[in-house]
């Protein structure tokens, strides 16, 4: 197990209150903070080469710097804890076991930024972490960690939650600010990016929960010390959320670099294949990056063994290739059908798509209804031609990534198990009746 | 001032001008089609995605490519932009497939909706789309619903433009119009099915491209092209009363704000658009209300025309267009 910045101390009881995470040395960040200059608190996020923990892997100290600072205009921070993506659950286990990190991280960048009110936004269906959070935030008042004058540095910070209503697109950064706004969550069009136009209208930087969160480590142990965890532009540790067949599913706290056979087989951490089957795929990054075949996630195309960073399981682009994205690692073993996994991940998109965009309104619904009725063994071979036409018509001719995101799954799934289908459309579905049975689905 | 080149056109436009406004200024078939962006209302556009172009060059200062296609209508433009709409194969693909998602939950019922003749996406998928359709499945569908008592909803027929919400958010004060559900299921609705009472309401039906906001003054009376439309103006005190009658013997079966080359409301002389009441919409249907100004030009390359009492003109000129065209490709 390599180093442990976000996750340290978590059996440590009472780390989810004030108390028992200032022992293990809380909000002592804060305090070495609040002496620094803001801009050189952003410039040690720039040298520890920290990167979005969202998924798209942008890098913060940059988004940081891009922030407009007009005189006269407040500056917003937001933490985005909408966590929907299926298969990413890190965000949430982090909150709800260690609500301080957060809240300490969130109160450091704000001052970093110059932000004198900062918003959580959290999914509407996290209601039990929103009373955590909301639980921590007032103690935090309570010790003088939040509202004026904050540790007598004359900073004053504002913190409030705000609860979503369940909607994965508010997650999209621009819809997100909508939604605080109080408007239907659909995402804005772009530019004018939320650096320059964000929260009513103010520069806003909105940052991923675990992005926040490590910037907390990163005061602590200095820039310089974070960057050499990792490989390469992939530095320091990210949390994962492993599910799907493994022995040992949960979330894990790694160094980057570390090798993805590893990541599956090791006891440290996933544990191998469950009931000792093969394993068959893995979509690495949240169920909107592509799924790769095992010879694929394992090695890349050059026969490099593949490595959890930004770059190795980008290797080969899409092609051969996927992305780290959020973390959402779903191994399926050789038992699973591709297919109905692509289809189950459709459904998800066609439910959650706002419908501003109509190839992404229309599509999205369209390849679950194409899945669906290749599920039921009525599919024609022509059926996967037509998928992948309409997945390569919605992808990147919409507003927000949400296209891009239902368009992936769908391609890889067609590029890398395309005979799979076939099989679907040849011998019809034997045990599609099985599957809605023990999944309670209206069969239609 | 920036200099922007639109399929080989040059044009110099003021800074912030978006590319669809740049290439109306040059007109012809470089204007790319525009399905929810309404010159006059604010914050209209980027939604359909029939404008899809693609940015060869950023602009003198930075002129890498734009990644992805952009939408025409929002993307506005820098001193030096080259920008490719019918000469790229890409865009042409990208709004075929448009025009195949627009129309994939619309009902085509085009032979008994009143928008027949006049509809931008009959236009458009004729123009632009292929031929045939590629779903077999159920269509979605709705109730009608009536958007006050003047207005008709037919949900099943709309593309989601948002240009009656924007028409309900910047002209209708205190609005109850807007949009109800989410991706599939979303729905133009009236909250809680509360009538708009609003004298401007009735220009939703203007704005509304498809046959989704009918007039039900004018339901299932006639076919538009069958009808004549006339310039006519009124004495109002609410709007500037400035009107296109359509007329059929001495009836005034319809009255519609005056709509331009490309479908959009025209601006009176003063720079306004020319919005009009509901009152000289719904009520004034006889031709001693109004001051005949003389027959309207309908320049639109939809059926209406070819009806039109200029009919050999516009087809003279259609002509010629056709045979410049025939002649470019030969040269080429």
């Amino acid at each position: 197990m390599g180093r442990q910045l976000l996750l340290d101390n978590l059996d440590k009881p009472g780390i989810n209150t004030l108390s028992g995470y200032q022992e293990t040395g809380g909000y002592e960040s804060l305090r070495k903070a609040l002496q620094m200059k803001p801009e050189d608190i952003v410039a040690e996020v720039q040298k520890s080469g920290l990167r979005g923990r969202g998924g798209a892997g942008f890098p913060t100290g940059m988004k940081w710097s891009f922030l407009a600072k007009p005189p006269g205009e407040p500056r917003y921070l937001i933490c985005n804890a909408d966590e929907s993506e299926p298969g990413t659950f890190k965000d949430r286990y982090l909150m709800q076991r260690k609500p301080h990190i957060l809240i300490e991280g969130m109160i450091i960048s704000s001052f970093a930024l110059g932000a004198n009110t900062s918003y959580i936004y959290i999914r509407g269906e996290m209601m039990y972490v929103y009373h955590i959070l909301q639980k921590a935030i007032d103690e935090a008042y309570a010790a003088g960690y939040l509202g004026k004058n904050i540790l007598g540095s004359g900073f004053d910070l504002d913190l409030h939650v705000h609860c979503g209503a369940g909607a994965y697109i508010c997650g999209e950064e621009t819809a997100l600010l909508e939604s605080l706004e109080g408007k239907r969550g659909n995402p804005r069009i772009k530019p004018p990016f939320p650096a320059v136009k964000g929260l009513w209208g103010c520069p806003t930087v909105v940052n991923n929960v675990e992005t926040i969160a490590a910037v907390v480590p990163i005061i602590r142990i200095t820039g310089e010390e974070y960057a050499k965890i990792g490989i390469g532009k992939s530095t320091g540790t990210k949390l994962i959320s492993a599910s799907g067949h493994i022995n040992k599913p949960g979330v894990y706290e790694i160094e980057l670099g570390v090798p993805v056979e590893e990541f599956i087989y090791s006891d440290q951490y996933c544990g191998g294949i469950r009931n000792g089957k093969k394993l068959k795929a893995v979509v690495a990054g949240g169920s909107s990056v592509p799924v790769l075949p095992a010879d694929l996630i394992l090695k890349t195309a050059n026969g490099e063994p593949r490595l959890m960073t930004y770059e190795s399981l980008a290797d080969g682009g899409f092609a051969t290739g996927t992305m780290l994205g959020s973390g959402g690692f779903i191994v399926m073993d050789e038992d699973t059908s591709v297919v109905k996994n692509v289809w189950n991940f459709s459904r998800f998109y066609h439910h959650e798509s706002c419908g501003q965009c109509s190839p992404c309104r229309e599509g999205t619904g369209w390849m679950y209804k194409i899945l669906s009725r290749l599920l039921d063994g009525k599919g024609e071979t022509k059926d996967i031609d037509l998928l992948w036409d309409i997945q390569r018509k919605i992808e990147g001719k919409t507003i927000c990534p949400f296209g891009d995101a239902a368009a992936w799954p769908v391609a890889a799934a067609i590029r890398h198990f395309r005979s799979e289908f076939e099989q679907y459309i040849d011998k019809g579905n034997s045990d599609v009746k099985h599957y809605y049975r023990i999944n309670n689905l209206q069969e239609s | 001032m920036a200099r922007v080149t639109i399929d080989g056109h040059t044009i110099e436009v003021p800074d912030g001008t978006t590319i669809v406004e740049a290439a109306r200024k040059i007109g012809g078939d470089i204007v790319p089609p525009t399905m929810c962006y309404y010159s006059t209302l604010k914050t209209s556009g980027g939604y359909c995605r029939t404008c899809l172009v693609k940015v060869t060059k950023g602009s003198d200062k930075d002129p890498r490519p734009m990644p992805k296609l952009v939408v025409a209508c929002r993307q506005t433009v820098m001193d030096g932009m080259e920008v490719q709409n019918i000469t790229s194969p890409e865009v042409l693909e990208a709004r075929e497939g448009v025009v195949e998602f627009l129309l994939l939950n619309h009902p085509l019922d085009c032979p008994v909706c009143d928008q027949a003749g006049e509809c931008d996406l009959q236009d458009l998928s004729y123009e632009h789309g292929d031929e045939g359709t590629r779903t077999v499945f159920r269509r979605r569908t709705f109730p009608m619903r009536d958007i006050g008592d003047k207005i008709k909803l037919h949900m099943n027929r709309c593309i989601m433009c948002y240009r009656c919400v924007k028409v309900a958010e910047q002209l209708c004060p205190e609005r109850v119009h807007g949009v109800l559900n989410r991706g599939w299921d979303a729905e133009i609705s009236t909250y809680i099915e509360k009538a708009i009472d609003n004298e401007w309401s009735g220009n939703m039906i203007d704005v509304c491209p498809v046959g989704a906001l009918t007039d039900k003054t004018f339901r299932f009376k006639s076919r538009v092209w069958f009808t004549k439309p006339l310039d006519a103006h009124r004495d109002c005190d609410v709007c500037c009363g400035r009107v296109a009658l359509w007329v059929s013997g001495d009836a005034v079966l319809r009255v519609t704000g005056r709509k331009g080359v490309y479908h959009e409301i025209e601006n009176t002389e003063d720079g306004k658009p020319g919005w009009i009441c509901n009152t000289c919409r719904f009520e004034k249907k006889n031709l001693s209300d109004w001051v005949i100004e003389g027959p309207r030009h309908i320049d639109r390359h939809s059926v209406i025309s070819q009806n039109h009492y200029e009919q050999l003109k516009q087809l003279k000129q259609d002509l010629s267009r056709q045979k410049l065209i025939g002649e470019k490709a030969h040269n080429n």
